[in-house]
Formats: structure tokens, C-alpha cells, sequence
């Protein structure tokens, strides 16, 4: 005769100490196995979408900025792309390599910032700063070229709004030599200390189909065996820089971890790519008038694919403006990675998501 | 460089029938997103095979409830989008598989996005 575990309810979130952000998760446990979950956000929805209404179309690039503090560069991006294939604008293929060169250099900063916190997830404090220390480093190659550490303010429609001069190319490959040389050494922990692998591997499993099925992104579904990376899209540069997708197989934390850190070195050698292969020229075009159509524009986030929605009728504000962003696809991921683990488990598993809840409460 | 793109416009009654469709032919359901244009509620709904996007949309009045069926026995993940079209819009979405019954977003004012205001 088999005892039926009594089933307990129990909240996680929105304010959790591991939590940097607002999610609730209605977790079922018996005993301390983690049966069913449901996902919500909604806590602090800015509404920022509707905006649109009232901001001139071109002013309206800080607002998309400003959407998120992490992936901020390739929000600014993704608006001006959708707003350029509407007014069917040719951005100059310098001011292409740029963006691509900042996309990147946001890429990394933003996983730098994800091993950091998922270090501290599983309490290893000393993993957490070197990730972090390093991270440092890429946002000051941010400060020197774009003038800002977060809100870079360097994307503009028509292309961006400052240069990155051969000598500042030049220090920042350097300074990309010191930052691989580092980063090599973390993530040499991350995918080889026992202790890291004991909490990781084999937790929070999400198969491919299940992946695919349930709509996920970026390296939550590379992990799982996606090949799909929005860069292949060839918008920025990338029809001229080709990006192969980084995959595994496993679907499980240490999978999700594992691309994320592959990555971080695909980007050293974009950013080296496009540098190699800037051509001169000018960096924007003028932009007269005002945009009349619709049209989705999609790029690759650090989180995965960012769809934008935009839809105007020749008047100075947009009619439409959505934003569906990598976590929002993310999170039903949780109801299939969730189910098996344990208690403890919970938090590491919801942060190899990444979420980002400032993007998904735009 | 931009995706070639449509949005093609199609009943609501045959919705369920063209998701099915793409389903089967193995598209990802990107996003499902809902936009108040004049007296009509435009639904859109995008999928990507192989990083080429496809859309479908339905057309709903504005007045009264606007009304649609869930997706949910198709692409399970559509809950998410289809509570946030009930509290952003106010569209009435028949048979989600996770009803949040207007608590997706707590927004102080009802339906934010359904009326515009000047």
C-alpha cells in the first residue's frame, strides 16, 4: 500500500531574497518535491507600450531603452530596425558593424551579470564577485565608446549617434584580450567544480520538443537542442558576420550554463570580426517624415529573440508599439522544468531562465 | 535587413483550424499580440519555421465583449499571452489553459489599452 503525500501550496516570490525582481510562482510540493507550478508576473506593469501615443516617433527610441537596464542597447535597436524597414531607411554599413559591436558587448555584460547571480543563487559569494569584477570591465569598454554604462544612448533611427574611433578600436580589442584571458578562468568553474556541477547537472530538464513546443528562446532552448539564434536573421551585420548557434543537448541547468559561457566567447570573436571589417563612412542618414505601415522586427537578446511590433499611419506617434520580450516566451518553460526538483532546487532553476522582469513589465 | 512579412486576415470561426495547421507543419508560436485600431480589436499572431515569420490575424469590435477562442489545445504556452490580451484589452478568451481571471497584471485601471484616449 502506497501513502499519498499530503500536497502543500507554496508562494515563491515576488519578493524573495534570490529574486533581483517581482515573479510569483505558485509552487505544489509534496514533502519537499516541487509537483506542479503556475508562473505570474503583473506586479509592477509600466504600461510603457501605450507611450507611443503621446512621443514622437523618433524621441520614442529612449523610451525603448529604457524598457530594460541589462539588454537596453538592443532594445534602442530593435525599435530603430522596426521603424527603418517601415520607412524602408538604408542604414550605413558602418553604422551597422557599430551596432553589432555594442549588441555584442551588451551580450556580454549581461551573462556576465547571469553566472554572477547564479553563483549567488547557490552560495558561491566568491564566484559571484570575480563574475561581476569581470563584468566591470565590459562596461567600462561601454562607458569609453557610447559615454554610458547602462543606457548606452548611442542608437538612433538612421543609424547611431557617435563614432568608435580607430584608436578606441584598438584599446578595446586590447582590453577584450585581458577580459577573455578572465573569463576563461571563471568559466572554467562554472562548468567543472564539483560543488557547481552537484547543483546543476540533471536539474531542471527541459527536452527539446518541450522547448519548441512551448515557444522558448535564446540559450534556455539552445540548451535544450534548438538550433535557433535571431542573429542568422543577418540584421546589424550579421549578414556579413555569420553567427552559428551554440547548443547542447542536455536541457538541463548546467546546459543552460554551459551555453550562456560558450557564448560569452562567440562574442569576443564578433566583436574582434567586425572590428576587423568596419568599413568607413558615414554613421546615419537624415530621417524625414513620418513612418505609415506595420511590420515585426526581431533580434537575438542576450535572453533570445525580442519580437517588436510597431504600427503606424504617417502621423509623428505610432499607433501600435508592443514588445514581446525573451522571458515572457521563457516562462512557461518553468511548468515543464519545475515538476521533479526539489525545494531548494527552485530558485537556481528560475534564474538558468535568466528572467528579466524589468523587459517583461514593460 | 527585414523579414518579408503579411497579416493576412481571417475569420475568427477558422482560427483554431489555421493554428492547427501550422502546428502540424512544426511552426513555433512567436507571440500573439493585440492592438485597438479605430473600432476594431486587430489579434495577431506570429510564428517562425527555420527563422522565416508567418502571421495570422482576426479582427474583433471594439464595443461590447470582444470574444475569442484559446489556443491553449494547440500551443499550450498561449495562456500567457492570451491573459495579458483579457487584462490589457479586455477581450474575453475562451478556454485559456490558465485562467489568472484578470490578476495577470495588476493594473489600477481596467482594460488600460482597450479605449484610446486623446
Amino acid at each position: 500500500m502506497s501513502a499519498t503525500l499530503p500536497r502543500t501550496i507554496i508562494p515563491f516570490g515576488p519578493q524573495h531574497p534570490v529574486l533581483p525582481e517581482p515573479i510569483h510562482l505558485e509552487l505544489a510540493v509534496e514533502d519537499e518535491k516541487v509537483v506542479d507550478v503556475i508562473p505570474s508576473v503583473g506586479f509592477v506593469h509600466r504600461g510603457l507600450e501605450r507611450l507611443v501615443e503621446r512621443k514622437d516617433y523618433q524621441e520614442f527610441v529612449y523610451v525603448a531603452e529604457r524598457i530594460c537596464g541589462i539588454c537596453s542597447f538592443i532594445h534602442g535597436q530593435t525599435y530603430c530596425q522596426a521603424v527603418e524597414a517601415i520607412m524602408k531607411i538604408e542604414v550605413p554599413p558602418r553604422a551597422r558593424y557599430l551596432r553589432t559591436i555594442w549588441g555584442e558587448l551588451s551580450r556580454l555584460h549581461s551573462h556576465l551579470l547571469w553566472l554572477g547571480l547564479l553563483a549567488d543563487s547557490f552560495g558561491f559569494e566568491s564566484l559571484f564577485m570575480h563574475s561581476w569584477r569581470i563584468r566591470e570591465k565590459i562596461l567600462d569598454i561601454i562607458e569609453a565608446t557610447a559615454g554610458g554604462r547602462v543606457i548606452f544612448g548611442s542608437c538612433k533611427i538612421g543609424g547611431v549617434r557617435r563614432d568608435i574611433g580607430p584608436d578606441a578600436l584598438r584599446t578595446m580589442l586590447r582590453q577584450l584580450e585581458e577580459i577573455e584571458r578572465d573569463m576563461r578562468e571563471i568559466v572554467d568553474v562554472f562548468l567543472n567544480d564539483g560543488t557547481v556541477k552537484q547543483r546543476l547537472v540533471g536539474v531542471g530538464i527541459l527536452s527539446k520538443q518541450d522547448a519548441y513546443s512551448l515557444g522558448c528562446v535564446g540559450p534556455t532552448s539552445r540548451a535544450s537542442g534548438v538550433r535557433q539564434d535571431m542573429r542568422q536573421l543577418g540584421y546589424a551585420a550579421f549578414d556579413e558576420i555569420s553567427v552559428e548557434p551554440i547548443t547542447r543537448t542536455e536541457g538541463d541547468s548546467h546546459a543552460r550554463c554551459s551555453v550562456r559561457c560558450a557564448e560569452l566567447f562567440q562574442s569576443v570573436d564578433i566583436v574582434r570580426r567586425a572590428a576587423a571589417k568596419i568599413p568607413d563612412g558615414e554613421i546615419s542618414v537624415k530621417v524625414t517624415g513620418n513612418p505609415n505601415g506595420e511590420t515585426i522586427a526581431r533580434t537575438e537578446q542576450p535572453r533570445g529573440e525580442v519580437a517588436y511590433y510597431l504600427k503606424a499611419n504617417g502621423s509623428k506617434n505610432l499607433q501600435r508599439f508592443r514588445v514581446r520580450t525573451p522571458t515572457f516566451a521563457n516562462l512557461p518553460a518553468l511548468v515543464k522544468m519545475l515538476p521533479g526538483c526539489t525545494l531548494a532546487d527552485v530558485p537556481v532553476v528560475v534564474l538558468t531562465i535568466d528572467p528579466c522582469i524589468s523587459c517583461t513589465e514593460r | 535587413m527585414n523579414e518579408e512579412q503579411s497579416f493576412p486576415l481571417i475569420p475568427v470561426e477558422t482560427l483554431l483550424s489555421r493554428v492547427r495547421e501550422l502546428r502540424d507543419q512544426g511552426w513555433r508560436l512567436v507571440q500573439i499580440g493585440a492592438a485597438a485600431i479605430g473600432p476594431a480589436i486587430e489579434v495577431t499572431y506570429s510564428f517562425d519555421r527555420e527563422n522565416r515569420l508567418s502571421n495570422l490575424r482576426v479582427s474583433l469590435p471594439a464595443e461590447g465583449q470582444p470574444r475569442l477562442p484559446s489556443i491553449a489545445s494547440v500551443y499550450a504556452c498561449s495562456f500567457l499571452y492570451e491573459n495579458e490580451m483579457h487584462d490589457l484589452f479586455g477581450i474575453q478568451v475562451d478556454g485559456m489553459a490558465v485562467d489568472f481571471k484578470g490578476k495577470f497584471y495588476h493594473t489600477t485601471v481596467p482594460f488600460p489599452f482597450a479605449a484610446r484616449k486623446t
